[in-house]
């Protein structure tokens, strides 16, 4: 059995190694597919579905699919990126994303990624759902208005940290992230350093008395799209 | 659009050429004698209200988002709360002078856009001209040299605002107890090139303004005037200082009802009165009562205020503005526009001092202290003393938010130009364009920021209604049109 997964993703072939999923041989292969839930310290989730590819023609979470031989992989597709931007135009019509006055803007991945797509303004209307802050905690501040329920936390929180602080309550539009505890964010065991904080990849997780600390122009995202860090890689590969 | 319901009602709506959207009210008496003119500002906006629950730190750059022509004062003022709220008031000079560049730069911006985009029209035009040549386009056309000024101004303004608080509007330079970048060598270099030219540029336009007012003195003298208290904040040593300071308030004589006032306690000496006509609020000096303790703010006040103006050229401007009145305050809403100029020629200088100031490329940018639940930041904005007043819980989030806004202490002065204005020139007489136009200046000559003052955004559109002796409207002006 060959040790290698040979595969194409957009005609560019691309080794995976067993166990690996779409996503992960992809960048290793500096291909970026776009993400919000996955992230590489976590186990897949699949719930966000903006890594949706079309795998020999049939759409899959490339986030979950593990990779096969002879896998024909399309992603950076007219269709498929039309598919992205409903879904992350949906992201921010279904919270209340403010990004101009947002600490996380500029190192928010749902911002860059948006900036990616090229959304200028979301084709559905806002929802303006009626959600709380919670800041409770001395040192950790949830903001519901922007959560988009990737369960980043939630994994990183029993995972990583060894914890269960964060889960889910309600279903539908009514889903919301909370915690275990049965009042507030102080009365669980969620400590500033711990991974689950600072995994969330929107503003709705934040270290308290922090923000605006690093100036606009040396944000994470101000020079350079999300997912240009991956394909440095191929671009690197391709140079040597 | 003019449609008079009855013949003594006049509306003008929008006003012109002014921030923000508002309409003036002139009622007329059955000789068509003026009886009563009002300035009306029609916005809401009631971030004094959303803002609950968001955490400090969020503020300076929520708070600023009531305005996009000055919105650095916002931040600014926002900010000076949120240093006292985490005990770091002691800024390190570092942060304090990167604040002050930034402030500087917005009020060397912001007034030259006042001067040269919403005024010049009617100073080089004169107030009668064609309202199709009396605009910024006219200007431009007839007196191009100036407006590539005006425009170049204002870009140095804006880049200064830009190096300093990251973006040329909604920045987020100020953090509370600091700022989050100091300006690097190459940022100082590009600005110490062109500051001889903008400094020499503020000159002229000052002279502009300066020899506009003396050839016209006659009839600017009493054009909208009256006798007035005034209110700024003044340095310790009674310096005119625009970024911080102590409150100081005079009568129209010069008298002093309050002197080097620690603006935390400014609630025991202003108070704020609510009228059903405006969602602008009428603030007025506690001791003086509300019929006469209404004040004026902004450049006429400072430079009345002050003692001195800390940089030679604007002290020696600030010399021969006094002089006109021998000393005593100068009551002319027209003058307006000559402090105005001061303030840009003292803007540019303190610039000047400050790129050849090696704190701002220090690296110890925020200090921290004893943690506020209260806290009260003030900043003298381009159109005069911001009030931010806030409190926060021990979660860190806004429970109750106070603003007195430039324009709001503004309101009575603006209502009083209007009404002696539209008493001296509509009286008993066919209403014209040129005449209408006349109430505008008056409210131009306070460069109101209409949107700001509603705690609410956009152009100052502004409308003037004519109300009969009975209270109806019998003429409605907007823009460009006819009162019948």
């Amino acid at each position: 059995m060959s040790d290698t997964i040979p595969f194409t993703i957009d005609g560019v072939a691309v080794e995976g190694r067993p166990g690996q999923t779409i996503l992960q041989a992809a960048d290793d292969a500096g291909i970026y597919i776009p993400r919000l839930c996955a992230h590489k310290e976590l186990h897949p989730f699949g719930s966000c579905r903006v890594c949706t590819v079309k795998v020999n023609g049939r759409p899959q979470s490339a986030c979950t699919m593990p990779c096969a031989k002879g896998m024909v992989v399309e992603n950076n597709t007219p269709e498929l990126l039309e598919h992205r931007r409903g879904l992350v135009e949906m992201l921010f019509v279904e919270g209340n994303h403010y990004c101009m006055f947002c600490e996380k803007s500029g190192n928010c991945e749902l911002q860059a990624l948006a900036y990616r797509l090229g959304i200028m303004a979301p084709r559905y209307p806002f929802q303006f759902p009626d959600r709380n802050v919670d800041a409770s905690h001395p040192d950790v501040l949830i903001d519901r208005n922007r959560c988009i329920l990737c369960a980043r936390c939630v994994r990183a929180s029993h995972d990583l940290d060894g914890k269960n602080v964060f889960q889910f309550v309600g279903r539908g539009s009514k889903k919301r992230i909370w915690i275990n505890a049965e009042a507030k964010l102080k009365d669980t065991n969620l400590d500033v350093t711990d991974k689950a904080v600072e995994i969330c990849p929107v503003g709705a997780i934040l270290k308290k008395r922090q923000g605006y600390a690093v100036p606009v122009g040396q944000r994470l995202y101000d020079h350079q799209p999300i997912g240009s860090d991956i394909e440095a890689k191929r671009a690197a590969a391709a140079q040597a | 659009m003019s449609h008079a319901s009855s013949p003594n009602m006049i509306v003008i709506e929008p006003v012109t050429r002014v921030e923000g959207h508002g309409k003036v009210t002139i009622q007329l008496d059955d000789e068509r004698k003026v009886k009563q003119a009002r300035l009306h500002i029609v916005e809401f906006r009631g971030f004094e209200r959303f803002i609950h629950g968001r955490p400090f730190w969020e503020i300076p750059v929520l708070v600023q988002r009531l305005c996009g022509i000055c919105p650095v004062s916002h931040h600014l003022a926002a900010a000076k709360a949120m240093d006292r709220i985490v005990g770091g008031e002691n800024l390190t000079p570092t942060a304090e002078k990167m604040r002050r560049l930034m402030h500087y730069g917005q009020m060397l911006q912001s007034h030259a856009l006042h001067f040269f985009h919403l005024c010049s029209p009617d100073f080089l035009f004169g107030f009668d001209a064609d309202p199709a040549i009396r605009n910024v386009i006219g200007v431009a056309k007839k007196f191009p040299d100036l407006a590539v000024q005006g425009v170049m101004l204002r870009k140095y303004g804006q880049e200064i605002i830009k190096a300093t608080a990251g973006k040329k509007i909604h920045g987020t330079g100020a953090i509370p107890g600091g700022v989050n970048k100091n300006l690097s060598i190459a940022e100082r270099d590009v600005f110490l090139k062109d500051i001889e030219q903008i400094v020499a540029w503020s000159v002229g336009a000052l002279k502009v303004a300066k020899d506009y007012t003396a050839a016209n003195l006659k009839e600017l003298a009493d054009f909208g005037t009256f006798d007035s208290n005034h209110l700024s904040l003044v340095r310790a040593d009674g310096a005119m200082d625009l970024y911080h300071g102590n409150l100081r308030a005079i009568d129209a004589k010069g008298k002093k009802i309050f002197d080097q006032v620690d603006y935390q306690n400014y609630l025991d000496y202003i108070v704020e009165e609510v009228k059903p006509w405006s969602y602008m609020k009428f603030p007025f000096i506690k001791s003086v009562g509300p019929e006469n303790g209404w004040y004026r703010v902004g450049p006429l006040s400072r430079v009345n205020l002050c003692d001195f103006i800390p940089t030679p050229m604007a002290e020696a401007e600030r010399k021969q503005f006094m002089a006109l009145t021998k000393g005593a305050p100068n009551n002319i809403t027209m003058a307006y526009h000559w402090t105005r100029m001061i303030e840009l020629l003292h803007s540019a200088e303190v610039i000047r001092d400050l790129l050849h100031d090696k704190d701002l490329q220090g690296t110890d940018l925020v200090v921290k202290g004893e943690r506020r639940r209260e806290a009260v930041g003030l900043i003298e904005a381009p159109r005069g003393t911001l009030f931010h007043h806030y409190i926060v819980d021990d979660n860190d989030q806004i429970v109750r938010c106070n603003l007195i806004v430039s324009t709001t202490n503004n309101n009575t002065p603006m209502n009083r130009a209007v009404e002696k204005v539209a008493k001296d020139y509509l009286s008993g007489v066919e209403v014209t364009e040129g005449l209408l136009n006349r109430v505008e200046i008056a409210i131009r000559a306070y460069d109101p920021c209409l949107s700001c003052a509603t705690h609410a955004m956009g152009q100052m559109p502004l409308v003037v209604e004519v109300v009969d002796a009975a209270g109806k409207v019998v003429g409605r002006g907007e823009r460009g049109t006819r009162i019948g």
